[in-house]
């Protein structure tokens, strides 16, 4: 059951679960890969001039000085746009509590509310060009006052929206009472102890490597538009830009090419350049191209993390929490476009694994002249769970009792699955979790750690006068929410199995995964399939990668297809065979009587019998023509309810969201003198349910711990006091390299959900969620003060000495 | 105004002489990308931090996004396009694929060449070694693990074919 990750090496043959290599890495590591900016050799460029001001009304746009520019094509400002184009960008996800949502329009309107706001596109011969009559265009403003930092955009002295009143995008109240029905508050006045204190967490961002990116072709001929976008959700993209331009949906292709990570900054959209390049390049007759460049994602795509939160807990003797009382303050930016996905993950994922007394959440979401606020990786939860797990570590601390003793004394137990939270989770759908083992995931995790030995060790290190700490922290994570997504699976005539999903992929490997699914449904050789993900011009139903959701819901909607495929391909060979389908099996894309392999017929050929045909072109085919055998002249050539080719299309819509777990422990060394933090060990206890390739869940593990690093010890927005981001850049906004990524020890638990077919949960979000909490415990642990803040620097960690 | 003046420049880019006219002002990286059609190369941020852009000036590794291309005319370059040798993948290109060194491949570029001249120098590293190496390099998705065993894994398929 547990596994440590190491590559191996030894024959593989592609099946679920296996450590498959890559299929996407031949063309990654030759440099075929094709992203989006490696498209389009001789398309136009677009740059846009953006707003320098966090609060500003625009007085006037002067473009003049631009018009000079050898290479200069268009200009456009937001009084050019058409139309619907002229409106407010959508509002994905609209919720009653959200009763002050605001979006951007695609070029600013009279007022910019962040730096960065897009107020000006041009189009020009390259962007060189179009970046020279950037520079040339002046647009006057008349400064407003920003409102920066969450505390003080709710006291509301100034106002980033004028019709918002007090900068509250949404209110929202969530209370599930005790089993005796008293209410959190009541529950926490009546416990034995109580604590109260304050948390925040710092904002950081998405960061792919590859920043965002449009190309955008218009067939004039065709009246028909192709879209390249490096988005998380290609279909849903190709609605938005149909609905705005009016266009017919078959007239309008989408596709996700190579996309360098997304990380959920990607799943927002349309982005105006979503909308305004395309429309661009219909207008001109031209093919355009923007590419995102590095300042402008820091700037204007999206950020995440930023909450302050007000905690109250009672709890008994045992450290069980009776009940629970949490405020947050949630920082959303300028923008609300994406809802209020982020704070209601936090409200609800907050809970952990573990069975509160009686839990009361409030939030409000509040507008600042900050880059807008969408889901970064783990989408509300790290702060979430920070929040609980710094409040079981302080239940610890006040009765002298182990931390992991604590949370074991509230976890759910392994025979109460499925276990209903009382809540309404981010899908609508309620809170309940289906399945899991969280006292054998912390034994796990003692035993991986050496928590038991830690004392000693912690000894040994005094001795040798260093310091340090170790700390703990538990979560869950709703996985694979819906609505749907949805398979295609193909046999060709030649044996090749092509299958298309609709949702993209960012880097997670789903062309592997995928493979080595419909590998195993269909009994055909893993290199024989190939994949399709994130082209509406190969599956046009979807909604898109976020939520750790790609491998439940496309994987479990891939397999069905294949059981279709498998079903139709056994009933021919039937036929054809002569023999009882329930006799039949298949086996390296054969398929055979069982026990006497001799009677088979290859699927390529049951794909050439699955298809009619009047014309022949080749050997295959002419054995399918009309006169090559002696059908019954009783039936029509293909049969009523079936339908030509050996192929499948299958959904699979979830009941509800699948519930992966995870406990982290980190050994951290903290530095007398110069107040550095070094992490000396990490590791990792993992179940997501059935791993289809633990290779890849071990790389997604991995990645989101680094990120998790980052945001613990390194990663700021760092905005000042007019609204001005100060470390726009890699060399100031300090993500980890190599050196301040520790080992990261991983073992996998597997408890499969009873929800999908597949019994799998979804793992790509999962390293990143526990570990400021696990950081910031293990600091506490080493120092002896209490960490309430996070990300925590050597700075910050001296002041905290000298304030002790 | 501002008619760009372009510079006649001759590139030996994979061991192939490539000609371009560019303007002074044009980085090496878009060069290679938008003139030469090499789009392997790939541009993460533009100042010279993340390293994606890296490629081989001479054998040694550079930042192509902070180099103008007419700075270095007349040299030779080696881009991701050129590693392996007649079809064949290099070992820093097959230890990669080997240890799940890559999820999304955009900064895969920059750490295959930075680790080709790096196990060129220095063919048999430790731990501490592989780990300077490839510290200016950025990536966001692998958290380093296996991309640092990839490293080690090519020194080993490196010796095992040197004999």
């Amino acid at each position: 059951m547990s596994e440590r990750s190491e590559p191996t090496r030894e024959h593989v043959t592609g099946v679920f679960g296996e450590r498959v290599q890559r299929r996407e890495d031949a063309r990654l590591i030759t440099g075929r890969g094709r992203f989006l900016d490696d498209l389009g050799g001789n398309a136009l460029a677009a740059a846009f001039v953006r707003s320098p001001h966090a609060h500003a009304r625009i007085r006037d746009i002067d473009v003049a000085a631009a018009l000079d520019v050898d290479g200069l094509v268009a200009i456009y400002t937001w009084e050019d746009l058409p139309g619907v184009l002229a409106e407010p960008l959508p509002l994905l996800i609209p919720h009653p509590a959200l009763t002050h949502g605001r979006t951007a329009y695609p070029l600013a309107r009279e007022v910019v509310r962040h730096v960065g706001e897009p107020v000006v596109m041009v189009v020009a011969r390259d962007r060189y060009v179009a970046e020279d009559a950037c520079s040339l265009i002046e647009v006057d403003y008349e400064i407003l006052k920003p409102v920066v930092g969450v505390e003080e955009a709710a006291q509301a002295a100034h106002l980033v929206h004028e019709d918002v009143p007090g900068n509250v995008a949404a209110h929202m109240v969530q209370e599930v009472p005790a089993p005796d029905g008293r209410s959190a508050r009541e529950a926490i006045e009546a416990a034995p102890h109580t604590l109260a204190f304050r948390l925040d967490i710092e904002r950081s961002a998405c960061t792919p490597l590859e920043g965002k990116g449009v190309y955008a072709r218009w067939d004039a001929d065709d009246e028909s538009l192709r879209v390249y976008s490096s988005t998380q959700t290609s279909t849903s993209v190709r609605m938005a830009i149909a609905a705005k331009f009016g266009l017919p949906l078959p007239k309008v292709e989408v596709i996700a090419p190579d996309v360098g990570g997304g990380f959920g900054v990607k799943i927002v959209h349309p982005w105006p350049e979503e909308i305004l390049v395309p429309w661009a390049a219909r207008l001109l007759d031209r093919e355009i191209k923007w590419t995102e460049d590095r300042r402008e994602h820091f700037i204007s795509s999206a950020h995440e993390r930023a909450q302050v939160q007000y905690v109250r807990v009672g709890f008994d003797d045992d450290g069980r929490v009776l009940g629970l009382d949490v405020n947050i303050l949630h920082d959303n930016g300028a923008y609300t476009p994406y809802g209020i996905i982020v704070p209601i993950v936090t409200s609800t994922q907050l809970l952990g694994p573990y069975k509160i007394g009686a839990y009361r959440v409030e939030f409000s979401s509040i507008y600042t002249n900050t880059v807008q606020v969408t889901p970064y990786r783990g989408a509300g939860r790290p702060q979430g769970v920070f929040c609980m797990e710094r409040t079981m570590d302080r239940i610890a601390a006040h009765l002298g009792r182990d931390r992991t003793d604590v949370r074991a004394a509230n976890f759910i137990q392994p025979d109460e699955f499925p276990y209903d939270q009382g809540m309404t989770f981010q899908d609508g759908r309620p809170l309940i979790y289906d399945s899991g083992d969280y006292p054998e995931s912390l034994r796990m995790l003692k035993e991986l750690i050496g928590w038991d030995s830690f004392p000693a060790m912690r000894a040994q290190a005094a001795a040798e006068g260093r310091t340090i700490g170790i700390g703990v922290g538990c979560y869950v994570e709703g996985t694979g929410v819906g609505p749907y997504e949805g398979g295609h699976v193909q046999v060709t005539s030649d044996g090749r199995v092509h299958v298309s999903t609709g949702l993209t992929s960012q880097g997670q490997g789903h062309e592997t995964v995928f493979a080595q699914i419909v590998a195993t449904e269909l009994g055909v050789p893993f290199e024989k399939v190939s994949v399709v993900t994130g082209d509406t011009r190969r599956f046009g139903y979807a909604v898109g990668t976020f939520a750790s959701r790609a491998a439940v819901v496309s994987g479990n909607a891939i397999a069905l297809a294949c059981r279709k495929v498998r079903e139709k391909a056994l009933r021919i060979a039937a036929d054809a065979l002569e023999a009882d389908p329930r006799d039949l099996e298949i086996t390296d894309g054969v398929v055979h009587v069982v026990g006497a392999p001799s009677a088979s017929i290859p699927l390529s050929t049951i794909a050439v019998l699955s298809n009619p045909l009047r014309y022949a072109f080749d050997d295959e085919t002419r054995r399918a023509t009309q006169f090559a055998s002696s059908p019954s002249p009783d039936r029509p050539p293909v049969g009523e309810g079936e339908e030509p080719g050996l192929e499948g299309r299958d959904y699979y819509s979830p009941i509800r969201s699948t519930f992966a777990s995870g406990m982290h422990a980190a050994i951290v060394e903290t530095d007398p003198l110069t107040a550095e933090i070094k992490i000396l060990r990490y590791a990792v206890v993992h179940d997501c349910g059935k791993l289809i390739n633990p290779m890849i869940v071990e790389g997604q593990i991995h990645g989101g711990v680094a990120q998790g690093v980052g945001g613990a010890l390194y990663e700021k927005m760092v905005y000042d006091q007019h609204g001005q981001l100060l470390n726009a850049s890699f060399m100031d906004f300090l993500m980890p390299y190599a050196t301040e990524v520790p080992r990261i020890e991983t073992a996998h638990l597997e408890t499969p959900s009873p929800l999908n077919p597949l019994g799998v949960k979804g793992a790509g979000e999962a390293g990143v969620i526990p570990v400021s909490a696990v950081i910031a415990a293990a600091i506490e642990d080493a120092e002896g003060i209490p960490i309430d803040r996070m990300p925590i620097s050597p700075s910050d960690l001296h002041a905290l000495r000298l304030a002790r | 105004m501002n008619h760009t003046v372009n510079h006649a420049i001759t590139l030996v880019v994979n061991g192939v002489v490539r000609e371009a006219s560019v303007p002074a002002r044009r980085l090496l990286s878009d060069c290679l990308r938008h003139d030469l059609g090499l789009t392997g190369t790939h541009v993460g941020c533009e100042h010279g931090v993340c390293g994606a852009c890296t490629v081989l000036l001479d054998g040694e590794p550079v930042r192509s996004c902070l180099t103008f291309a007419v700075t270095v005319d007349g040299r030779e370059i080696t881009t991701v396009e050129g590693l392996a040798t007649g079809g064949e993948l290099s070992p820093v290109q097959r230890a990669f694929a080997e240890c799940h060194g890559l999820q999304c491949g955009f900064c895969t570029p920059g750490f295959l060449c930075t680790a080709t001249a790096f196990l060129r120098d220095n063919p048999a590293p430790d731990d501490e070694e592989v780990l300077e190496a490839i510290s200016g390099n950025l990536c966001r998705c692998t958290g380093y693990q296996n991309i640092i065993k990839a490293v080690h894994r090519a020194a080993e398929i490196q010796a095992e074919e040197a004999g």
